[in-house]
C-alpha cells in the first residue's frame, strides 16, 4: 500500500535503468539526503537537542559515515566478488599513511587530490596483494590477506619515513582545507564525510549494477562457470581488489585526517579488519545500504549496551559496566546472526516487503 | 567473584527500591571524567589506577566535601586502552557538569596524542602524571598538556645515570651493551631519542628490540638478548608485557638484577605473576613508590569506612594505586590553585588550565595534603609543565617493592635542548605561535 512496484510506466530505457525506479524509493533516498545534508546541520545551528553539541557528530556520526565508506570498499571485495579479505584494515591504513605522506611532503596539494591519489595508492597495493586470489581460493585467501596485514602494521612501525620519522610513531593530520573552505568544526567535518560517503555509495550502487559488477558477481557465485561464459577471472578479481582497495584507502585517509586527527599504527590493526568484516557480515553481503546499516549496528551497539544502566540510573560499578557491554555485545551478535544470517539488510527488504503488502498480509 | 556477583544483585536491587543516585548534569559541583580501563590486556594495571584516581576524588567528597566546599562530580568511562574508544569517551564526557570536564586524564599514551589536538580546541586541560609526550612538557608550545611528575625522557636518563651509578661511574658506561625492549607503539617508542642521545655520548652500545602489543610473544626477542649478551636490558612495557618479560628473562637465564623497568613496568602486577623468578628485578619509581602515607589513614576511614571504596584495603598501598592518587591529588591541587585567583566556585577548563600552571606545592603543603614521602615538591610554570624531573629506584625482593636508590635528578642540559627541538618541530607542524612565558602572570 504504502511501497509499490506496480503501477510505474515507464516510457524510456533510461527510465527503466535508474538508479532507483520507483518513486517511493526516490522519495525516500531523497528525503534522507535532504535530512543528512541540510537538516541536521540547520538543527545543529539551530542548538535543538543531541544536534547542538559536539557529540553526535564526533563520536556518532562521522565515524559511523567513515566506517560505512569502508564497509563499502570491503563489501565489493567480500559481497559482491566473493573473495574473502582480512587486510581491509591494512588497506585503511596504507590510505592513511599515504595521504599523510603526500599532505607533508607535496606542499599546495589540494585536499581531494589528496584523498584520490591515498585511494589510488592503496589500490596499486590491493592490487599487487590480490595476485595470489588468481590461484587461491576461500580460506587460503583470508590467510594471504592476513598477510598483507601483518606486513603493513609492520611496515607503518618499522619504516621511518611512512611517519616522517617522527619519534614515537604517531602522526597527527593537517588543516582539513577544502577549495578553500577549512572544514575544523565538527559539523563541517560531518559535511565533508557525508558528501564523500554519498558520492562513494552512488558510484559503487552504479558500478555493480554495471558491467563490472556482473563479472564480480559472476564471479562470486561460480568462478569456473563465470569463466566458461567469457568473463576474464583476472580482469574480474583484480578490478575488485582495486576498487575495494581505493574505497578503503579513502576511508582510511578520512578516518585519520577527519576523525582521528593524530594516530598511531594501532588505529588501522588486524581488530579494524575484524571490524569490518563484521559490519558487512551483519550489515549484508552484497548491499549498499547494508554497510550503512551494519557501520551503524557495529559502532552504536557497545554505546547503547554501555548506556543502559545510566539511562535506567542503575549505580553499576564502572568495571562491572564494561565486562557486561562486552558479552552483550557478543549475545547480541549471535542472536542477529541466528535471527537474521542475510544481515540488516535483508531486515530492510522484508520491511519493504511488509510495507508493499499492508495492510491485506497474508 | 561470589562476593561480586552478591554485591551486584544487592546493588540492582537497591537501584529498583531506591531513587536514582547518578551524576545529573544539574547538580553543582566541578565536573571530573575518570577515563579507565578495566577490560582488555591493560585491565590488570589499569583497574588499580583507576581506583586510586576515583577512590581519591571519593575521599575528598567524603572527608572535606570536595575542593574547598565545591563538591567532585565524576564519571568514568571504560576506553579498553584503545583510541578511538577514548576519544568517544572525551566526547561524551567533555561537556558535563556545569562547567564542562576540569581536566582529562586519560591513562593512555595513545589517547593522550588523539586529545593533544582536541584539548586546545575545547579548552580542557590534559594530565598526563607520568606518561604523554614528553616535549609536552614544553608549556609554550603545549599550552594545554601536563606531564606532570615525570615524562619518559626523565625516565630514560635517569635509568642509564642508575646503571652508570652501578659500574661505577658514567665512564665505566663505555663499551656496554645495553638492550631497550620496549612496547611496539608510541608509548615504548618515546625514550628512544633521549636513549640514542646517551649512547652517542656515553659511548654504550644500544640495541633496540621492539615486542608487538600486546607483549605475551617474546620467545624471539628473548634469544636475541641471550646472544647479544647484554650488561643491562631496560624495559619499556605495560601490562602483560612486563611479567611476560620477567618470565622469558628466567627462562634464557639473563640476571633479573640487570633488568631495569621503567615506572610502568614497576608495579605489583608486573611482578607478582612471574613468582620467584622475578626477585631482583629492578625498576624506576615516578618519585613515588608502593607504601602508605598519612592520606591511606584517610580513605580507610571516610571511604573503605563507609564501604565507598573501588578496590580492597589492602591494596590501596599499591605502586598503582598510589600512582592514581597522585595524578588526581596533582590535578586537583591544580583545580584549587585556580579557584584562589577565581573563587570557590566549579572551575572551567581555562581557568584549570591557569591553576594548574601555577601548582607550587612544598613539603608542608604535601604533608598537609598527606603525601609526605611520596613525591618531592612539585612547582609548575609556563616553561616547565613537568614540574619535577625526579626518580628513584626500586627492587622486587619476592614480596614487596624497596627502594634501593637515592633520588637522581634528569641531566637537563642535556634533555632541554633535544626538548626544546621536539616542541619547535611540533609548533612548525601546526603553525602554533609559542606563547612568551616571561608575559604569563
Amino acid at each position: 500500500m504504502f511501497y509499490r512496484e506496480a503501477g510505474h510506466f515507464r516510457d524510456n530505457y533510461q527510465a527503466d535503468m535508474a538508479l532507483f525506479p520507483i518513486r517511493e524509493d526516490r522519495i525516500g533516498v531523497s528525503l534522507l539526503l535532504f535530512a543528512a545534508f541540510v537538516a541536521v546541520p540547520l538543527l545543529h545551528l539551530a542548538r535543538i537537542g543531541p544536534f547542538s553539541g559536539d557529540y553526535l557528530f564526533n563520536a556518532i556520526l562521522i565515524p559511523v559515515l567513515i566506517l560505512s565508506v569502508a564497509a563499502i570498499g570491503l563489501n565489493v571485495l567480500v559481497g559482491y566478488c566473493g573473495q574473502i579479505s582480512l587486510g581491509a584494515g591494512a588497506f585503511m591504513g596504507i590510505g592513511a599513511y599515504a595521504a599523510y605522506n603526500i599532505a607533508v611532503r607535496v606542499p599546495g596539494m589540494p585536499l581531494i587530490g589528496t584523498f584520490l591519489l591515498a585511494g589510488g595508492v592503496a589500490a596499486v597495493a590491493g592490487v599487487l596483494f590480490g595476485i595470489p586470489s588468481l590461484r587461491i581460493k576461500g580460506l587460503y585467501l583470508a590467510v594471504a590477506t592476513l598477510a598483507a596485514q601483518f606486513f603493513f602494521d609492520w611496515c607503518f612501525l618499522r619504516l621511518g619515513w611512512v611517519t616522517n620519522y617522527t619519534p614515537s610513531g604517531s602522526v597527527s593530520a593537517p588543516a582539513l582545507v577544502v577549495f578553500g573552505w577549512e572544514a575544523d568544526k565538527p559539523v563541517e567535518r560531518y559535511l565533508l564525510v557525508l558528501t564523500i560517503a554519498a558520492a562513494v555509495a552512488w558510484g559503487i550502487a552504479n558500478l555493480v549494477r554495471g558491467n563490472i559488477g556482473r563479472q564480480w558477481m559472476a564471479t562470486r557465485d561460480m568462478d569456473i562457470a563465470a569463466e566458461i561464459i567469457g568473463i576474464r577471472p583476472v580482469e574480474a578479481k583484480l578490478t575488485a581488489f582495486a576498487v575495494s582497495s581505493f574505497i578503503l584507502g579513502l576511508a582510511g585517509a578520512l578516518w585519520a585526517f577527519a576523525n582521528l586527527r593524530s594516530w598511531e599504527p594501532y588505529a588501522f590493526s588486524i581488530d579494524r579488519s575484524f571490524q569490518l568484516l563484521f559490519i558487512v557480515i551483519i550489515g549484508g553481503l552484497g548491499s549498499i545500504v547494508g554497510c550503512f546499516l551494519g557501520a551503524a549496528f557495529i559502532w552504536l551497539l557497545p554505546l547503547v549496551v554501555e548506556a543502559v544502566p545510566r539511562w535506567l540510573s542503575i549505580p553499576i560499578s564502572a568495571d562491572a559496566a564494561a565486562n557486561l557491554t562486552l558479552a552483550a555485545f557478543g549475545v547480541l551478535i549471535l542472536l542477529t546472526l541466528i535471527y537474521e544470517p542475510h544481515g540488516l539488510a535483508r531486515v530492510w527488504s522484508i520491511t519493504k516487503h511488509k510495507l508493499r503488502r499492508w495492510p491485506f498480509p497474508y | 567473584m561470589a562476593h561480586r556477583i552478591s554485591r551486584l544483585s544487592a546493588l540492582l536491587i537497591c537501584a529498583a527500591l531506591a531513587s536514582p543516585s547518578a551524576v545529573s548534569a544539574q547538580e553543582n559541583g566541578q565536573f571530573i571524567p575518570v577515563l579507565s580501563y578495566r577490560t582488555g590486556p591493560f585491565a590488570p594495571n589499569g583497574i588499580p589506577w583507576a581506583d586510586g584516581i576515583v577512590d581519591y576524588l571519593e575521599l575528598l567528597n567524603q572527608r572535606d566535601g570536595g575542593i574547598n566546599g565545591v563538591k567532585i562530580l565524576y564519571e568514568e568511562c571504560e576506553t579498553g586502552y584503545a583510541t578511538d574508544r577514548g576519544v568517544e569517551c572525551y566526547e561524551r564526557l567533555k561537556g558535563k557538569g556545569p562547567t564542562g570536564a576540569a581536566f582529562v586524564n586519560p591513562l593512555s599514551t595513545g589517547i593522550t596524542f588523539a586529545l593533544t589536538e582536541k584539548a586546545p580546541v575545547d579548552k580542557i586541560p590534559l594530565v598526563t602524571a607520568g606518561f604523554g609526550r614528553s616535549e609536552s612538557k614544553d608549556g609554550s608550545v603545549f599550552t594545554w598538556n601536563f606531564p606532570l611528575v615525570g615524562t619518559y625522557w626523565t625516565a630514560a636518563d635517569v635509568a642509564i645515570q642508575h646503571i652508570a651509578k652501578e659500574l661505577g661511574g658514567t665512564d665505566k658506561l663505555s663499551g656496554r651493551k645495553i638492550v631497550l625492549l620496549y612496547h611496539d607503539s608510541p608509548f615504548g617508542k618515546e625514550p628512544i631519542p633521549v636513549l640514542e642521545a646517551l649512547a652517542k655520548k656515553r659511548g654504550f652500545q644500544l640495541t633496540m628490540i621492539p615486542v608487538a602489543n600486546p607483549g605475551v610473544e617474546q620467545k624471539s626477542q628473548w634469544l636475541q638478548i641471550r646472544q647479544i649478551r647484554p650488561d643491562y636490558v631496560v624495559m619499556w612495557g605495560w601490562g602483560v608485557m612486563n611479567p611476560t618479560a620477567i618470565q622469558e628473562a628466567a627462562n634464557v637465564n639473563f640476571p633479573r638484577d640487570k633488568m631495569i623497568g621503567f615506572w610502568f613496568a614497576g608495579a605489583e602486577p608486573d611482578v607478582v605473576p612471574a613468582g620467584a623468578n622475578a626477585v631482583g628485578y629492578k625498576a624506576l619509581m615516578l618519585q613515588h613508590g608502593a607504601g602508605r602515607a598519612k592520606v591511606h589513614d584517610d580513605l580507610d576511614k571516610f571511604v573503605y569506612g563507609k564501604g565507598l571504596g573501588k578496590s580492597k584495603p589492602v591494596d590501596t598501598g599499591g605502586v598503582l594505586f598510589n600512582r592514581g592518587m597522585v595524578g588526581a591529588m596533582l590535578a586537583v591541587e591544580g583545580i584549587r590553585t585556580a579557584m584562589k585567583k577565581f573563587g570557590n566556585k566549579p572551575m572551567t577548563g581555562e581557568q584549570v588550565r591557569w591553576g594548574l600552571e601555577n601548582i607550587d606545592l612544598d613539603e608542608a603543603q604535601l604533608k598537609s595534603l598527606g603525601f609526605e614521602g611520596m613525591i618531592s615538591p612539585v612547582k609548575i610554570s609556563c616553561a616547565d609543565h613537568e614540574g619535577s624531573n625526579k626518580s628513584r629506584l626500586q627492587q622486587w625482593d619476592g614480596k614487596g617493592w624497596k627502594i634501593i636508590s637515592d633520588w637522581y635528578t634528569a641531566d637537563e642540559a642535556m634533555l632541554a635542548p633535544m626538548l626544546k627541538d621536539a616542541a619547535a618541530r611540533y609548533a612548525k607542524e601546526k603553525g602554533i605561535t609559542p606563547r612568551d612565558c616571561s608575559k604569563e602572570s
